[in-house]
């Protein structure tokens, strides 16, 4: 059984210029202890996707989909508080700003013992216990030193540690992390990036990676999704759709690499995609 | 024969910080002694991350900060902004590119005012005469003759770093120093601007200072690089030096942790992971 799966999810915003759609028809499934990666530009619908998938969609949101189940209960007719058991507990989600997601007014040891005390209804030893753990678990030096402190007195790399420790406290079954690095300098990247690919083995979670980065996807993924403009374009395991990508948009995006340059100018995308609004038609599903 | 546009010697610049009421007064040494040249039509590229002085060394080549002690050359004439000011001709010679194009463009100014306003404070061409080059400047850069009359909110980051640079052209400059141009681009965007820089350079026999942290990119466009670490250039030399054989420990540290997208980097870590 997959673990989390969805069948023609649409997302709509209202606009005064009338509905727009921001996801059109998306289907994925992930099973457990697979990293898929989600790759497209910005209004690619990518981070609303998920975004739908964790109900923290704002309420100017449409969501409709024919199916959204995980581990077999179906997120759509759950209510809002049956819901907040699951999201935050057995799916979890880590944001591109790792700075600016954490609270400022509260030390982060506070902010990984909320989860705890919410979810696990830990008693005060217990969660102290447990937030050393994870902090030792994400790789922070003088973990019972550091609970004390506040966001600010972090850099963005160990606020993007904490953030992984609060996401992975309640053993997650799925782990989505929207643009994890796009923050980061290249050599912090790596560390999070290996981080998040060895707790991810470690505890046998499904891992979603959001990214723009084909780089990210090419290091962490096991299959791969390629979204624009709200439609997907391709899916495929992350060899084949490297080697031989099928639809136009993703050859495109590959040939825009810089390291993949022939010649003194890159190909751009839209030299490529004649059509304004491509369809999936270049994709074989 | 090439004529060297730039350069810098031994360019030191300290930041000294007010004690408080419980702590001394400290001195943060964020660019330690870093020299340069850069020909004609070149790109130089300064790499590191974030907090090794990398930005601070641009704002001393744009001539917003003094170096503490040092010289600096643009166009065999030395320049020190600390003594004896800065001069107009000066200023035209040497613009900057910011990183984030939401920031730099003032959301009260129309494109036209954007691009005017260098030519209105630093020269004394009447209106119609800069209506015209604003025009033209449109047109080089991609963009069309209706933009003029718009505001910054009406574009894409794309479209918005294809005016900061037009506004950065609108003096001739010689020397254009890019604070990491393209990393908040989407990756089809940033091609269209490398592609953009690379054909102004090629026009207009622009020099560029390109500050990144995507090695891929710099791999694209530079001639040489410079590698900064905690304010030191630990590595300089042309590209082709730096990437086929790097010196410092540093910059193999750096190479190591750029993600590669080949396809055998692929197969190596899929076979690692089934293992």
């Amino acid at each position: 059984m997959s673990l989390l799966e969805i069948k023609n999810l649409t997302v709509s915003f209202d606009t005064a210029a009338g509905p727009f759609m921001a996801v059109q028809g998306i289907d994925l499934s992930i099973e457990p202890r697979e990293v898929l990666a989600i790759v497209g530009e910005s209004g690619s619908g990518k981070s609303v996707a998920m975004l739908a998938v964790m109900g923290l969609l704002p309420n100017t949101a449409t969501v409709k989909a024919d199916r959204m189940a995980f581990d077999g209960v179906d997120l759509l007719k759950l209510s809002p508080s049956e819901r907040r058991k699951i999201v935050g507990k057995d799916i979890s989600m880590i944001f591109q700003e790792p700075i600016a997601s954490l609270n400022p007014c509260f030390t982060v040891g506070f902010q990984i013992e909320e989860v705890l005390r919410f979810h696990m209804g830990m008693d005060r030893a217990q969660r102290r216990a447990r937030a050393i753990e994870l902090m030792k678990l994400v790789g922070i030096a003088d973990p019972e030193e550091r609970l004390s402190s506040f966001p600010h007195q972090m850099s963005g790399g160990q606020c993007q540690r904490v953030m992984i420790a609060i996401a992975i406290a309640c053993n997650p079954k799925l782990l989505i992390a929207d643009e994890p690095t796009t923050a980061l300098d290249v050599t912090i990247q790596k560390q999070i990036l290996d981080l998040l690919v060895s707790l991810q083995a470690k505890y046998g979670m499904g891992l979603i990676m959001i990214t723009h980065n084909m780089g990210v996807v090419a290091e962490t993924a096991d299959r791969v999704i390629v979204q624009y403009k709200g439609r997907k374009m391709e899916e495929a395991d992350v060899l084949s759709l490297f080697e031989s990508p099928k639809s136009n948009y993703t050859r495109a995006l590959l040939s825009a690499l810089p390291e993949n340059a022939v010649g003194d100018r890159l190909p751009t995308v839209s030299d490529m995609l004649f059509e304004p609004a491509p369809s999936a038609a270049g994709a074989s599903a | 024969m090439s004529t060297t546009v730039l350069e810098g010697k031994n360019i030191v610049r300290d930041y000294h910080i007010g004690g408080g009421l419980f702590t001394g007064p400290r001195t943060v040494h964020a660019v330690k002694g870093v020299s340069f040249t850069v020909d004609k039509g070149k790109t130089l590229a300064i790499v590191g991350e974030s907090g090794c002085g990398k930005s601070t060394l641009a704002r001393i080549i744009t001539l917003i900060d003094p170096a503490t002690s040092g010289e600096l050359f643009i166009d065999g004439n030395k320049v020190d902004i600390a003594r004896g000011g800065l001069t107009k001709e000066m200023r035209r010679k040497v613009q900057i590119v910011f990183q984030n194009p939401y920031g730099s463009l003032n959301p009260r100014q129309k494109i036209g005012d954007v691009l005017g306003e260098p030519l209105l404070i630093n020269t004394d061409k009447p209106a119609a005469e800069r209506r015209d080059l604003a025009m033209k400047m449109l047109k080089k850069v991609g963009l069309g003759h209706e933009h003029y009359n718009r505001y910054p909110h009406m574009f894409s980051g794309g479209q918005r770093q294809r005016i900061a640079i037009a506004r950065a052209l609108m003096l001739n400059p010689s020397l254009l120093v890019l604070d990491e141009p393209v990393s908040a681009l989407d990756l089809s965007v940033q091609a269209q601007v490398l592609n953009l820089l690379a054909d102004l350079q090629d026009e207009f026999q622009l020099t560029y200072v390109f500050i990144s942290h995507d090695l891929s990119v710099v791999r694209y466009i530079a001639d040489d690089v410079m590698v900064m670490y905690f304010g030191e250039a630990v590595e300089y030399g042309s590209r082709d030096e730096v990437f086929s054989d790097p010196k410092h420990s540093y910059t193999r540290t750096l190479f190591a942790a750029t993600p590669r997208a080949d396809v055998a980097s692929i197969k190596a870590r899929l076979a690692k992971k089934a293992a």
